[in-house]
């Protein structure tokens, strides 16, 4: 590991400013989850760690107008457990649930939980090319080791997945990311704050550098109260999706008013399924329906050599959820007991 | 002996090492102080095979702390005959992550830093990885492991096979998989003039010992392995691996106490992994069930370094009866790792495809899978005509039947469902050699009234500390609460290894003996311990030498609930049932969690574990514990194992069978076996993902989508 420099920030205006004068080298540090481990295998070399978790962002709150707003420095298990999310956006709970383990919720910051980086084999060792480690590389997983990555809006230069559950769930709720930058505080929506690919697959999200991330703002919206996040991965906890799930659904007389569908596992991005949501607005509550909204998303899909399999998945988890979310059935993911 | 009344052996005793483990104060490896001691972090190769062209070690010494780097360029030569510990040894790459070379500093962070700035040149020649079907470097061995031969043949399979009423032909196959102990492998190598102090984890210090005295031209008595808690080693810590070399080569270099811990990463590399398989079983029968022909044939790979041909098809040698047989191995030497010894070699990838094939043979004749394994039992060894010093099979399926609820159960395939879930159940049976080596052992009574029993045993975790307690505390006729056990020194009397299910057979057969010369000695003395105690000694090598000829095997069924959700590929087990036939069992608690652990692991093989190799750069790509999946404990829901006490007197004085290994033999049979009841298809590939249910989604009956 690089030697470096550790410095805790105790607001906002240091952080932003200690990052202005290292912009080469600096790095945010949050719970460190994802970031140690990068830094041991010598992925992130950050020359000064600024260590945001001091800041005064560790709160949930109801927002201005209504919604929530999320302190960036929120641990992902406080967050989970807060009432407010488990009344009103159940799916961002069990999302977060869905993700990694109880150790390492504990220790996860909301913002860092956005920011981490995929977990793609070749993007985590350097003695291997990646175009997102080291641009013009070359990407090894599109002939190589792609089982668990992209089938939805990769290039040629990079077919990496989006690890994170909780992004899922904040991209299908329209949530908006808090950014403090060198020019003020500006508003990010979600989706829009990651970014496909394309040619600069070293660039995962539309921040640029020095960009702080203090809050997230979840909007007042009612269909969420019914809402939920399914995922499906190879072991039964503790590992990244295949393909995970999150829907709210706000269907009455057989026919859905709204809908929100974000897809996991499936892109460099946490997937906001729009063709699906707009095939079902306004029409009827089906399977067939929701059969079909599933199709019209994943007709863009271009699965790789081994990852074909990610899009019946897909399709099936849409259906499925919408399935018991209009019927009031409950998901079991445990395969019942003995 | 005592009655049996007073016996502690059989007893679910408490781990005596439990309160220091759960309180931090067992000390494994890395954790032994030294004055002023140097950190190494070894420098892995970049290239699966060619020539190092050059170590610019410019910018690693140039790292404040440094104290040298390592290379073929200045290591001095080492002895020895395992080319996996001849590190250093020449500009030769065998496979990628081979160690080339290594940074020796004053911290560990300084160590790490410099061994990403040593610059290797390669000249990189085209590798070949992968382990494929009929490949054409493939060719068959002088022997299997240990030493059988790798080709047996029996009476004429193809015409036998020609003639049955009944035949299954079919191709399994398993990937590699690492041991991945929880404990990495590490050393702290002491030097103190020409003798060697080596402070490290392994599954038996006495041939760690030997390996080192050999490696460095030194006499055995010139070197101490001291390894008292081992953090678990399921066979990578049976031949010693290179950190041990690398620590007392990079002490002695640097003139001072050196230690190295490999990482997760790293162990994937050099510390041994199972080798993958393809394997053809092809099976026939009469109309009744009973089988006439059963052939096995093996390909697997070694590497270029050295041979490791693993015994997989020897179990089809001696579990059931058929006239005509056929067992080959063919292997391939590939530019990877040695592969080497994993849980239950042979036995548990072997008795995959076996019980696997016994289940679809049961399927083609319309037999119960049990009963078809009844009406196949040998009444000896099939190949050798031995007389089986005891077998209980059948009785382990038929317990095991009743206990999990098997009769009654509708044979066919794919008609079982609760919501979502495709149901199904499986049985499959295990079985393992019962063997041990040669060991001596030390009892020693003092005048406080206690024993202390010597011998460089090593317990990795299994429990064997305790069960030699047992086993010397009922041969003295005292309370275990009096007996001392030490053990994992090799300055204790010498040992045999943790390894092939011999460790309490071999180290309990020289502990009973020892205390049963003891109490003589006491006894001739009038009871008396003398001032300064009172000792004996015993060494088994003669026993072992006129052990009768037995086939001697540990046996055991294995059950399986599965579930399967042909929409997501999700597959669960909800239940697990083992049933074990293993003599008599020393200590009921840590034989249970040895039995189930060794099933959790089967699961894992079903489902969960596999080490993909990287085609395009050589090595292992999922090379940490995120990307291999060993089970969390929601993979895991009810498992239960449970054992039929045996009365063997042909094994041992304690009349016991191993039990490290039967565990995982069969498990992953009996689950894939479950998973055809459940869906109506064979998954011939382990392990059984997500993905794989998916593209065969369309072939499995039922989907209400």
């Amino acid at each position: 590991m690089r030697p470096f420099t550790f410095v805790r920030a105790i607001d906002a205006d240091q952080a932003v400013a200690g990052y202005a004068r290292e912009p080469e080298w600096a790095m945010y540090l949050g719970g460190g989850t994802n970031l140690v481990d990068l830094m041991r295998l010598g992925v992130a070399e950050p020359g000064l760690l600024i260590d945001v978790t001091r800041l005064p962002y560790d709160r949930v709150e109801e927002a201005p107008g209504g919604g929530l707003r999320i302190g960036a420095a929120v641990r992902n298990s406080d967050l989970a457990a807060d009432p407010a999310v488990r009344r009103d956006y159940p799916v961002l709970a069990a999302a977060l649930l869905a993700g990694a383990s109880g150790q390492l919720r504990n220790q996860a910051t909301v913002g860092g939980n956005l920011l981490q980086r995929t977990r793609c084999g070749y993007f985590q060792d350097v003695t291997k090319p990646c175009n997102k480690r080291r641009s013009g590389s070359g990407c090894p997983a599109v002939e190589g080791d792609h089982r668990n990555l992209a089938i939805l809006g990769h290039s040629e230069h990079c077919v990496a997945t989006h690890p994170s559950d909780m992004a899922v769930a904040l991209t299908a709720l329209g949530a908006t990311v808090h950014v403090r930058g060198r020019a003020g505080e500006r508003i990010v929506p979600m989706p829009g704050l990651h970014r496909l690919p394309g040619d600069e697959p070293d660039r995962d999200t539309v921040l640029d550098p020095g960009d702080l991330i203090t809050a997230v703002e979840l909007p007042p919206l009612e269909l969420a109260a019914r809402s939920r996040y399914r995922k499906v991965r190879e072991r039964a906890s503790f590992a990244f999706a295949l393909v995970s799930v999150a829907a709210a659904l706000d269907a009455e007389d057989g026919a859905v008013r709204d809908c929100r569908i974000a897809l996991g596992g499936v892109a460099h991005v946490p997937w906001r399924a729009e063709a699906a949501e707009e095939e079902l607005r306004g029409g009827p509550a089906t399977d067939d329906a929701f059969r079909a909204a599933a199709d019209a998303e994943l007709a863009a899909a271009r699965p790789l050599r081994d990852n074909g399999y990610k899009v019946p998945l897909a399709r099936e988890l849409i259906v499925r959820t919408l399935a018991e979310l209009r019927d009031g059935t409950g998901a079991d993911a445990s395969g019942g007991t003995p | 002996m005592t009655t049996d009344i007073e016996r502690v052996t059989g007893t679910a005793l408490d781990r005596v090492e439990g309160r220091d483990k759960v309180t931090g104060l067992a000390r494994y490896a890395y954790e032994y102080p030294a004055d002023d001691i140097a950190y190494v972090v070894p420098v892995p190769a970049a290239i699966a095979r060619g020539t190092i062209t050059g170590i610019d070690p410019g910018d690693a010494l140039a790292v404040p702390g440094v104290l040298t780097v390592l290379s073929f360029r200045n290591a001095p030569p080492l002895a020895g005959n395992d080319p996996e510990l001849r590190i250093f040894s020449s500009d030769r790459v065998s496979y990628r992550g081979q160690m080339v070379a290594a940074v020796v500093a004053d911290t560990l962070e300084a160590a790490a830093e410099a061994a990403r700035l040593v610059h290797v040149g390669y000249d990189a020649e085209p590798h070949d990885v992968l382990l494929r079907p009929d490949h054409p470097e493939a060719y068959v061995p002088e022997k299997v492991n240990p030493s059988f031969p790798a080709v047996s043949e029996q009476g004429d399979v193809e015409a036998a096979l020609g003639d049955a009423a009944v035949t299954v032909d079919t191709t399994y196959t398993t990937p590699a998989y690492h041991n991945n102990a929880m404990e990495p492998h590490a050393t702290l190598a002491v030097w103190s003039g020409d003798r060697l102090t080596a402070y490290d984890s392994n599954q038996g210090s006495s041939t760690a010992r030997d390996m080192l005295a050999a490696a460095f031209g030194l006499e055995p008595g010139q070197v101490r392995v001291v390894s008292p808690h081992v953090g678990g080693g399921f066979g990578s810590k049976g031949t010693p691996r290179p950190q041990i070399v690398l620590a007392a080569l990079a002490a002695r270099a640097v003139g001072r106490p050196a230690k190295v811990a490999l990482t997760r990463q790293h162990m994937f590399a050099v510390t041994g992994y199972r080798t993958p398989s393809i394997q053809r079983v092809r099976l026939g029968a009469d109309a009744s069930g009973r089988m006439t022909a059963l052939a096995h044939e093996v390909e697997e790979q070694t590497s270029t370094l050295k041979e490791f041909a693993e015994q997989t098809a020897v179990p089809s040698r001696m579990m059931y009866a058929a006239p005509n047989r056929l067992t080959t191995h063919r292997v391939v030497a590939l530019d990877v790792a040695t592969p080497s010894w994993m849980r239950a070699p042979g036995e548990c990838p072997g008795m995959y495809a076996l019980e696997s094939a016994m289940d679809e043979l049961a399927v083609a004749c319309g037999l119960d899978p049990i009963e078809l394994r009844v009406r196949n039992e040998p009444e000896e060894d099939p190949e050798s005509g031995l007389p089986w010093s005891s077998r209980n099979v059948v009785a382990c399926l038929r317990e095991g039947a009743a206990w999990f609820g098997w009769a009654g159960r509708d044979p066919a395939p794919g008609v079982r469902r609760d919501g979502r879930w495709l149901v199904g159940t499986g049985v499959a049976a295990s079985t393992y050699p019962a063997r041990r080596r040669p060991s001596e052992a030390t009892a020693r009574a003092t005048a406080d009234g206690r024993f202390t029993v010597r011998i460089a045993a090593a317990d990795i975790g299994t429990g064997s500390r305790t069960a030699l307690t047992q086993i010397a505390a009922d041969a003295l006729g005292v309370p275990p609460e009096r007996v001392d056990v030490r053990i994992g020194d090799s300055a204790l009397p010498t040992a045999s290894l943790a390894g092939g299910s011999m460790g309490t057979a071999s180290w309990g057969s020289a502990v009973a003996m020892a205390c049963v010369r003891l109490r003589e000695r006491l006894d001739g003395a009038g009871g008396e311990v003398p001032e300064d105690g009172i000792e004996a000694r015993y060494d088994t090598a003669d026993d072992i030498k006129a052990d009768a000829a037995y086939a001697r095997h540990a046996f055991g069924a294995q059950f399986a609930e599965v579930r399967v959700d042909p929409g997501t590929g999700e597959i669960r087990v909800p239940r697990l049932l083992g049933v074990f036939a293993a003599g008599r069992i020393i200590n009921a608690k840590t034989a249970r969690s040895q039995f189930i652990g060794g099933m959790t692991m089967g699961l894992a093989m079903a489902l969960l574990e596999e080490s993909v190799p990287d085609a395009e750069f050589g090595g292992f790509l999922n090379h940490d514990l995120a990307q291999y999946h060993v089970p969390a404990n929601a993979d895991v829901a009810n498992i239960d194992a449970r054992w039929i006490e045996e009365d063997d007197p042909h094994l041992n004085p304690m009349g016991s069978k191993g039990i490290g290994e039967i565990g995982i033999v069969g498990t992953a049979a009996a689950i894939g076996n479950a998973v055809h009841h459940a869906t109506g298809v064979r998954f011939r590939d382990l392990p059984i993902r997500p993905d794989r249910v998916l593209d065969r989604a369309p072939q499995i009956g039922g989907r209400n989508l």
